[in-house]
């Protein structure tokens, strides 16, 4: 190794003294004279070290990935294998039957009622919360001062925070007044429309799940696209206003295009909440089973609400019927996941070729 | 089509910071004004002055009077969207939409001014991209992303988008700064097309490019950092760059500061 160590050993001594940095810089051999290049000297190269921080961190950073498809795998065949038995054992067909009478000695019972009623009350939910999440978002990133959107800001993540049980019993007890108020009023002026059509009773509806829902996604939705909106590149906001475009059209031309992508992440965030909250909607919907539009009647119910409702008094099949029902719910989910990713890569080239 | 620009006694704020000093100067119609001068002395404050883009930042406002063709930019009634029509604007960073395509990009500031027809807008985009030189080389590809392109084609692209509007002023914030010698020969090229039709007004932190296009030149300067910029001298291109009247300038025009 030649002259290298005792350098080496110089710069080691200098260190931590004044002359530190000088004696560094002799250390790396720098002076043309001495130097000696500092891997291998004449003795060929130095072998790379067989454990190491490298493949340590590289053996950690695949294991926690290869564990996610180790978990949905888990997930996957527990759902499949307890359910095919109870499957079997229905008597009628379970996708189109909506009755739930799975502990019977002839067993009947079908998805089609409570996916219907999942499905419907997240697409009411979003109906309401993404237009007012959205416009909240647009207000707290480009309309509100910056002493009044932090907090404002704040308010809102806090309202994520609010356990669902909390939501439930709030929507039960006192946000169903008001529901059922505003139900008889849409019955009597707009019974015309079969939405809001019935005879009553009214309240613990379709309309009050999907409203308690609303207003958990609301918080969800409202972050994310406050986040995508906020990282609109000044540049874009600059060349729309300097072409003559007033605030919104800035908002419209520059912000909105840019943030679409992550705005249709934020509401499949939220609607992959709407559809698998369980215990808001098991104390706020009716616990019906049918298919019917009507959203003011009492009535609704969701395939999570019913695994929460029935769990406890289930036998094996039961149970087993229970967790079919999750798989569709799964499936559902994933689907509506697909879709959104079908939407965002469809624009895929104009988003990476964006600086 | 182009009209002049007068500053007089134009003062620029950043909050309590005083940006710019009494800055006068007049702009005539169909020429290209070159501003000039060291970093931080107000030359790209005193442009977006002139389109109201200053006061887009928080606690930014100005102080003095900017007429084009005598009517006050600055007055109270005067709407801003369509001061900033009118006096058209390329960034110092080429920032076409990136959403949007080549066509979407150069007829977006007529969409916004309520243009619906497609052939008009069809029209627009071909004329733009033709006087913008950039035409032959999208053509044929005019639905794929404006951000797409290199760098001098997407400055293109913007002079396309900001020209397309027909304003009578284009404002141009060192258009040539993040390109190649070649993209900026094509936009210099442009420039000279370009004033038959338009007044231009350039910042600018290369002293040839300023020789080479301008036609009337402003040294702006500052005396230390903090201090507000002032326009030292504002003359014939010719006049400053061979024979000028202050020390100053000749200090920066031969290299001795800045």
């Amino acid at each position: 190794m030649g002259d290298y160590p005792s350098s080496s050993t110089d710069a080691t001594a200098g260190g931590s003294g004044v002359t530190g940095r000088h004696a560094r810089s002799a250390g790396t051999g720098v002076s043309p004279s001495s130097y000696e290049p500092p891997i291998g000297g004449g003795d060929g190269l130095p072998k790379k070290a067989r454990f190491s921080m490298e493949s340590g961190f590289r053996g950690l950073s695949t294991a926690a990935g290869a564990m996610v498809l180790v978990i949905i795998v888990a997930i996957a065949i527990f759902l499949i294998s307890k359910a095919v038995p109870a499957l079997r054992a229905d008597t009628v067909n379970f996708l189109s039957y909506k009755q739930w009478f799975p502990n019977d000695t002839d067993p009947k019972f079908g998805i089609a009622a409570l996916a219907f009623g999942t499905v419907l009350s997240s697409v009411i939910a979003l109906i309401v919360a993404v237009p007012i999440a959205l416009g909240i978002a647009l207000f707290l990133s480009h309309y509100a001062p910056k002493r009044l959107a932090n907090p404002l800001g704040f308010v809102i993540d806090l309202l994520a925070a609010v356990p669902s049980v909390v939501f439930g019993l709030w929507g039960r007890d006192v946000f169903m007044e008001p529901v059922r108020d505003f139900s008889v009023w849409l019955n009597k002026y707009f019974s015309w429309i079969p939405l809001f059509g019935g005879d009553g009773p009214f309240g613990r509806s379709i309309l009050l799940g999907s409203l308690v829902l609303a207003i958990m996604v609301l918080p969800i939705v409202t972050s994310l696209s406050r986040e995508v909106f906020q990282q609109t590149p000044g540049m874009n906001e600059e060349a729309a206003l300097a072409l003559g475009a007033t605030k919104w059209e800035m908002i419209r031309t520059a912000v909105l295009p840019y943030g679409k992508p992550g705005v249709i992440a934020a509401v499949m965030l939220g609607l992959g909440r709407a559809l698998g909250e369980t215990i808001a909607l098991a104390l706020t919907l009716g616990t019906v089973f049918a298919i019917s539009f009507n959203v003011i009647e009492n009535g609704g119910n969701s395939i999570a609400a019913n695994i929460a409702n029935t769990f406890g008094e289930a036998n094996a099949t039961g149970r087993g019927a229970l967790i079919a029902s999750g798989l569709v719910l799964f499936a559902i989910t994933l689907v509506v996941n697909m879709a959104a990713r079908a939407i965002i890569y469809r624009r895929r080239e104009f988003r990476d070729s964006a600086a | 089509m182009a009209k002049r620009i007068e500053a007089s006694n134009v003062s620029s704020y950043y909050g309590s910071f005083k940006a710019i000093d009494s800055i006068s100067m007049t702009v005539e119609p169909k020429t290209i004004t070159a501003l000039i001068g060291p970093s931080g002395c107000g030359k790209s404050t005193f442009l977006r002055s002139i389109n109201r883009m200053h006061e887009v930042l928080p606690n930014a406002r100005i102080e003095g009077r900017l007429t084009i063709d005598e009517q006050n930019i600055y007055d109270p009634d005067v709407d801003v969207t369509a001061v900033r029509r009118l006096i058209g604007m390329v960034f110092q960073r080429p920032n076409p939409f990136p959403t949007m395509s080549i066509y979407e990009n150069v007829v977006a500031g007529l969409k916004l001014n309520g243009v619906k027809k497609k052939s008009a807008l069809d029209d627009a985009a071909e004329q733009s991209l033709k006087s913008a030189n950039l035409w032959n080389e999208v053509k044929d590809r005019l639905n794929r992303p404006g951000a797409g392109l290199s760098g001098g084609q997407q400055q293109r692209l913007c002079i396309a988008r900001t020209i397309a509007v027909e304003p009578q002023v284009v404002l141009m914030d060192e258009p040539c700064s993040a390109l190649d010698p070649i993209s900026t020969l094509a936009i210099e090229d442009l420039m000279f097309k370009l004033k038959d039709r338009f007044t231009i007004i350039i910042v600018t932190h290369n002293m040839q490019q300023a020789a080479r296009v301008s036609d009337k030149t402003g040294f702006f300067s500052i005396d230390k950092t903090g201090d507000p910029g002032r326009l030292i001298e504002y003359d014939d291109t010719q006049k400053i760059f061979s024979n000028p009247t202050q020390k100053k300038t000749e200090d920066y025009i031969t290299g001795r500061f800045g």
